[in-house]
């Protein structure tokens, strides 16, 4: 390993892990040394990330940037092959932006019981897994990544979770796992069926354009990972451990798990089972389609049931993602830009949304809307305000960030790819409409409910603090993301058009 | 990001139109100026929005300057965004009819700025009210300047959200959110519809600008049936933003919000932009199947009647105007229905509606101001106490009426003629008897209001001069523009508006003309008898059965409220939320408890079964022993009985075998 | 000379009646006397059954003599026991020694 561009993203991705062993020898008295040390790994994992991108090549065509591809596991085949384009790009990036930000919001914050040390321990292992699956370009490797991030994830909701944690920590982890499962099946069958045997994912696209699989074997390997992918996104209707966790999770927990571990389901869908499988994305397309529209339309109908804040956020979750899949399912060029678009786009206002209902919870104490009454913005204006400006461009106001992925993918909804069935996906497209108007329904309901009107009488005399400090500095970045990803949409497509390309060329585009 | 900006279209001298972006620049500036440094200034920042909105106004009539010269058209863009296949530009598209709206709408909002100044005072939230208006202008502006239809679309929603929030202004009272979020999600109804027009056109044209979209209906370059598809669905946006029948119903709610805000909202921005749209986008119109210029007309005569009948009702003189903007809107409408003909008249009424419905909406406002209530049945004999308030108020709603010389006569009379000459009698028909209806009401509310003997109580008195400047500039423009239009002056409205290549103005006809005048003054004279004294019960009430399905709404708000947004709101979510629980995760979990109902009885199975089979074997050897232990008594004598029993069957067995 | 067959009757008698001795007596002694009766049957038979043969090396008779012996030493321990028993237990009622129980 010699050289920038070959060590850059090892450096970024290993460093965080680096960081979690530094923490944990540490010694336990040293609580504010530990927070610190936080702040410094995620922070230069974060520079190094950000000097990556301005040595990236933006007009470069598909190909990877960084790339790296040694030797791992011979006995199985296995390279350590890493690299970046412009699919992973804005994934990699946001997971260092994001895990960043919640190290400076633990530097004050922590929920019970504390454990400063094993958290940020726990956050920076998250790290290095998230990132990793998104440069990983070896089925193994990305396999490891994917799973790597279970573990942390699992403490940190099990340890610093609310009351029925542990329930939702073994769902969460068991649910993935079970998916998990089909999709190393999945990738088995691909390395057993592809000629020469492989586990490389550009080698399998090559293969796949030469002809690839015969179409009764990918639907069977597309099966087996779509299982893996559908849950980590989570489509519907396998989406029913989300709620449960993002509702138990501490708040930098459910911050995470919005913000980048949904996108590790979507970007395999996008990284590995369309091209490599594109005949049998082809056959799945319309079913990932309805499957998406109806996690669109069921989860805006949920959303309106919901009593609890936190629940609610994660249910709009699943109808966001929703906007995702379909973009996908369309196989064009604008569908997966779209999604990209919308991936980037829900993890940072997501992201920000469970920051403040983390935020409000610290406050309140409690995450019942009917509890908390109303009149939020007359007790704590500024966090209302960021609440109502973030929550408004989750409803896909054209400005700010949650539009253009909304907007995009219906668009490519009205139009899908030849092979696909037209009048199936415009109907689709119908459906989605529709979901925007109850997405913005359910959310003007809850600001209403949270942030208007009077403040009930219990709250009066009670010291709620407003926006603090070390809140701001944690949100700043993502409230500038939300408006400059809407008024700049060229920051991402600016960076996934050739790569979204070079997938799209195994359909014959 | 816009000032490195290329012209495309070659034209000579382009005047201020290439300043265009500025104005839609300048509000949207100002708007995050006021927000952040708004509360430090003094007079809480509206200065920003006053400043920036004067000088908005001043490119604005440049602009306009530019077309009275006879100057060209301009388009100019930048390249926004790439995705796919699709360019998305930011640019601005500049002809006479975005000139005269730019000219409306910044007048409009700078006469509700300033007015805001007086009628705001002493507001919790003034700034942010300031910040608002300026977000809110601008989005309209860059509706109004917008070359392509996906940059309409962002202006178009920022207008809806700008909406909600001052709608919503008050918001610590649960009628005024209700009203902001059945606004903003009244007219989302109709946005998706209008989202997938755009998408319609879009992709039929491999571009969303407007121009290019018009050449591809124009050369019918995609089918008939896309285009007729495309032009209802902008349609729907429009019925929603401009509050056509089914989607009317947020407007009337809409006066919730501060009295300045429904002026911006019913003059120059929201209700103008749906206009405006079909306006923008008439050539699509024009070329699609008649199903769709059908649709509108019929849409807008239903409309146009319905509304102008609730207005008669109403108590509240905010409601009044409210649905009376309804009923114009649908007047617009309906001109623009009659083809490229009524091109030129649904915007020129556009147009003059704006100068005195917001002169009428302020006006309004001055005397909520004073009466501190909104209801007419408190308020009578004003006209003494506030003279200014009363004489701008009845030019205003002269002018609305249609009388001669005021503006509206101007732009209804055309209407009608051209629905008439166009041989659209339906039309024609529904406009005459609307023109009367609305004589009716605004006499009636002028007599309401400003005669009789006062019954409210406090001393009503006149407003400020912020306030009442406004109103004198309104009133004055309300006279005079309707000359613009009129075809003894060469009608030069119709030079910077045309549809096609050349402005081709109908011949002014004195007898049409005096229908038009004969039913407003029928109107006024009908409202006159019936309201000259105050009676208690109010005359309208004599239509009976009538009068209760208008007071109800024709019973559409019920329908949507307990047919749609009810069961959306409690009983489908909670069916939804409950097989969420109890289907979807039930199935989740009753896997996770069959497993462990499967693992305890592997467990049992293992503990009784397989551990149990080398338990047995033990307890086997055991239990034997413990059988057999009961042949060692410890008794030699026994022990020695079994030695000779068996040496004795020894011996038998022995000696036998 | 006595016939054979009248020799075993005798013996089986003797020997039946000492197996009765040792299974039904509850005195040791008395057992222990059994025995001898059991042994001696045996001897009868081993003398009887030598002169019936005729067997020049006399090994009938011969055996019969070292029974005898054995006898004699087996009831000197017997004997021992017995006392040794009687001394702990206050009993030589075999019945209630029953030591080697489970």
């Amino acid at each position: 390993m010699s050289g920038w561009q070959e060590s850059a993203i090892t450096l970024a991705v290993f460093l965080p892990l680096l960081g979690a062993v530094v923490i944990a020898v540490m010694p336990k008295s040293a609580d504010r040394l530990v927070r610190i040390l936080g702040l410094v790994f995620t922070g230069a994992a974060l520079v190094v990330a950000t000097i990556m991108i301005f040595d990236f090549q933006f007009g470069a065509h598909d190909g990877l940037q960084y790339e790296l591809d040694v030797s791992w596991i011979s006995a199985i085949g296995a390279r350590y092959h890493v690299g970046i384009d412009g699919i992973s790009l804005p994934l990699f990036y946001l997971t260092f932006v994001l895990t960043f930000l919640c190290a400076v919001y633990t530097y004050r914050i922590l929920p019970n019981p504390g454990r400063p040390k094993a958290f940020l321990a726990l956050m920076l292992l998250l790290e290095t897994g998230m990132a990793g699956t998104f440069i990983a370009f070896d089925l193994i490797l990305f396999f490891v990544f994917f799973e790597l991030v279970l573990v942390p994830m699992y403490f940190l909701i099990a340890v610093w979770g609310s009351a029925n944690r542990e329930y939702a920590a073994i769902k969460f982890f068991l649910y993935t796992l079970f998916g998990s499962v089909f999709m190393l099946l999945g990738f088995l069958a691909m390395f057993f069926k592809s000629e020469p045997h492989t586990f490389d994912i550009l080698e399998l696209q090559e293969f796949a354009m030469g002809g690839g699989f015969t179409h009764s074997i990918q639907l069977l390997i597309f099966a087996g990972v779509f299982l893996g992918f559908a849950i980590k996104v989570p489509m519907w209707p396998f989406h029913t451990w989300l709620p449960d966790a993002h509702t138990e999770a501490p708040t930098v927990g459910s911050v995470l798990l919005a913000g980048i571990l949904l996108k590790l389901g979507t970007y395999g869908f996008v990284r590995i089972a369309l091209p490599i499988l594109p005949d049998a994305a082809e056959t799945w397309a319309p079913i990932i389609g309805v499957l998406a529209v109806i996690a669109i339309v069921y989860a805006s109908l949920a959303c309106l049931a919901q009593r609890d804040l936190k629940r609610l956020i994660a249910f709009s979750s699943v109808g966001h993602m929703g906007f995702v899949m379909l973009g996908i399912a369309t196989l064009t060029p604008i569908g997966i830009n779209a999604a990209i678009f919308g991936m980037v786009a829900h993890g940072v206002i997501t992201g920000m949304l469970f920051f403040e209902v983390g935020s409000i919870y610290d406050r309140y104490h409690t995450r019942q809307i009917a509890e908390i009454g109303g009149g939020m913005l007359q007790k704590v204006p500024a966090l209302a305000g960021i609440f109502a400006f973030t929550a408004i461009a989750s409803l896909g106001l054209p400005g700010l960030a949650g539009f253009i992925g909304e907007f995009m993918a219906l668009l490519s909804a009205y139009s899908p790819a030849p092979m696909l069935s037209e009048t199936l996906f415009r109907v689709l497209m119908v459906f989605g409409g529709i979901g925007t108007i109850l997405t913005a329904g359910y959310f003007l309901w809850t600001l209403q409910r949270v942030n208007l009107g009077t403040l009930p009488d219990r709250w009066k005399e009670a010291s709620l603090r407003d926006v603090t400090r070390v809140e701001w500095l944690a949100w700043a970045p993502l409230l500038v993301a939300i408006l400059a990803l809407g008024v700049f949409p060229r920051l991402i497509l600016g960076t996934t058009q050739e790569a979204v390309e070079g997938i799209l060329r195994v359909f014959g585009g | 990001m816009v000032g490195a900006q290329e012209v495309t279209g070659a034209i000579a001298d382009p005047g201020l139109t290439s300043l265009a972006w500025i104005v839609v620049l300048l509000p949207l500036v100002s708007f995050f100026l006021i927000t952040f440094f708004g509360k430090r200034l003094p007079a809480g920042g509206a200065w920003i929005g006053i400043g920036a909105m004067a000088l908005c106004l001043a490119i604005s009539l440049g602009i306009l300057l530019h077309f009275v010269q006879g100057g060209e058209a301009s388009e100019a863009s930048v390249s926004w965004f790439r995705i796919g296949p699709l360019e998305f530009e930011l640019g601005q598209l500049v002809d006479g009819l975005t000139a005269v709206m730019l000219v409306v709408v910044t007048l409009v909002s700078l006469c509700v700025q300033v007015y805001s100044l007086g009628y705001m005072h002493g507001d919790a939230r003034f700034t942010w009210f300031y910040a608002v208006l300026s977000l809110f202008t601008g989005a309209m502006l860059d509706v109004v300047v917008a070359n392509n239809l996906f940059q309409l679309l962002v202006g178009w929603e920022l207008m809806g959200i700008s909406s909600y929030l001052l709608i919503g202004h008050w918001w610590e009272e649960k009628e005024n959110s209700n009203a902001a979020i059945k606004a903003f999600i009244t007219t989302r109804v109709g946005d998706v519809p209008f989202m997938f027009g755009i998408f319609v056109l879009t992709v039929a044209a491999g571009t969303s600008n407007i121009g290019r979209i018009s050449e591809v209906a124009e050369t019918g370059e995609a089918s008939t049936l896309l285009i007729t598809a495309g032009a209802l669905l902008l349609f729907g946006g429009a019925i929603g933003k401009s509050a056509q029948v089914p989607l009317h119903v947020w407007l009337p709610d809409a006066m919730a919000g501060p009295t300045p805000v429904s002026a911006l909202i019913h003059a120059a921005t929201m209700v103008a932009a749906g206009v405006y749209l079909v306006g923008r986008m008439f050539t699509v119109f024009v070329h699609a199947g008649d199903v769709a210029l059908d649709t509108v007309a019929i849409v807008a005569s239903v409309t146009m009647l319905i509304a102008a009948l609730l207005a008669m009702i109403q108590d509240d003189i905010k409601r009044v105007l409210a649905y009376s903007t309804v009923s114009q809107l649908a007047y617009m409408v309906a001109g623009l229905s009659l083809g490229e003909a009524g091109y030129t008249p649904g915007l020129f009424h556009l147009f003059t509606h704006a100068f005195f419905k917001a002169l009428l909406f302020l006006a309004a406002g001055s005397v909520i101001h004073a009466a501190h209530t909104n209801n007419m049945s408190e308020m009578g004999g004003l006209r003494k106490m506030m003279p200014l308030t009363f004489v701008t108020f009845s030019i205003g709603s002269a002018a609305l009426s249609g009388i001669p010389p005021l503006a509206g006569f101007w732009s209804k009379d055309e209407i009608i003629s051209t629905a008439f000459r166009e041989g659209n009698y339906f039309v024609w028909a529904i406009a005459l008897v609307t023109a009367i209806l609305t004589a009716f009401y605004m006499m009636r509310v002028v007599l309401l209001t400003f005669f009789g003997a006062y019954r409210g109580h406090g001393h009503p008195h006149e407003s400020p001069p912020s306030m009442t400047g406004p109103l004198a500039l309104l009133a004055g423009l309300s006279v005079v523009v309707g000359f613009l239009g009129a075809p003894q002056l060469n009608a030069v409205f119709a030079d910077w508006v045309h549809f096609g290549e050349e402005a081709h103005a109908e011949p002014f006809s004195y007898g049409f003309a005096a229908v038009s005048i004969i039913g407003a003054l029928l109107g006024l004279l009908v409202g006159y008898r019936l309201y000259r004294g105050w009676r208690e019960r109010d005359p309208v009430r004599r239509l009976g059965p009538f009068y209760t399905l208008l007071e109800r709404k024709y019973y559409l708000d019920d329908v949507y409220l307990k047919g749609i947004v009810r069961p959306l709101q409690y009983p489908i979510p909670r069916a939804v939320d409950w097989t969420n629980q109890r289907v979807l995760d039930g199935a989740v979990n009753a896997a996770a408890w069959a497993t462990k109902k499967l693992s305890l009885g592997v467990d049992v199975v293992d503990k009784r079964a397989v551990d149990g089979a080398v338990n047995g074997v033990a307890f086997g050897a055991g239990a034997t022993g413990g059988l057999l232990r009961y042949i060692q008594s410890g008794n030699v004598q026994r022990y020695a009985v079994f030695l000779f029993v068996g040496v004795a069957i020894l011996a038998i067995a022995i000696t036998r075998f | 000379m006595i016939r054979l067959p009248f020799l075993l009757f005798f013996s089986a008698v003797l020997f039946s009646a000492g197996i009765y001795g040792v299974l039904a007596r509850r005195n040791a002694v008395l057992v222990l006397m059994s025995i001898e009766l059991m042994l001696n049957a045996v001897n009868v038979n081993l003398v009887a059954f030598g002169s019936f043969l005729q067997d020049a090396a006399l090994t009938g008779q011969v055996f019969a003599l070292f029974v005898i012996t054995v006898a004699a030493a087996e009831v000197g321990i017997g004997l021992a026991i017995v006392i040794l028993i009687y001394r702990n237990r206050e009993t030589i009622n075999v019945d209630e020694v029953n030591l080697l129980r489970w």
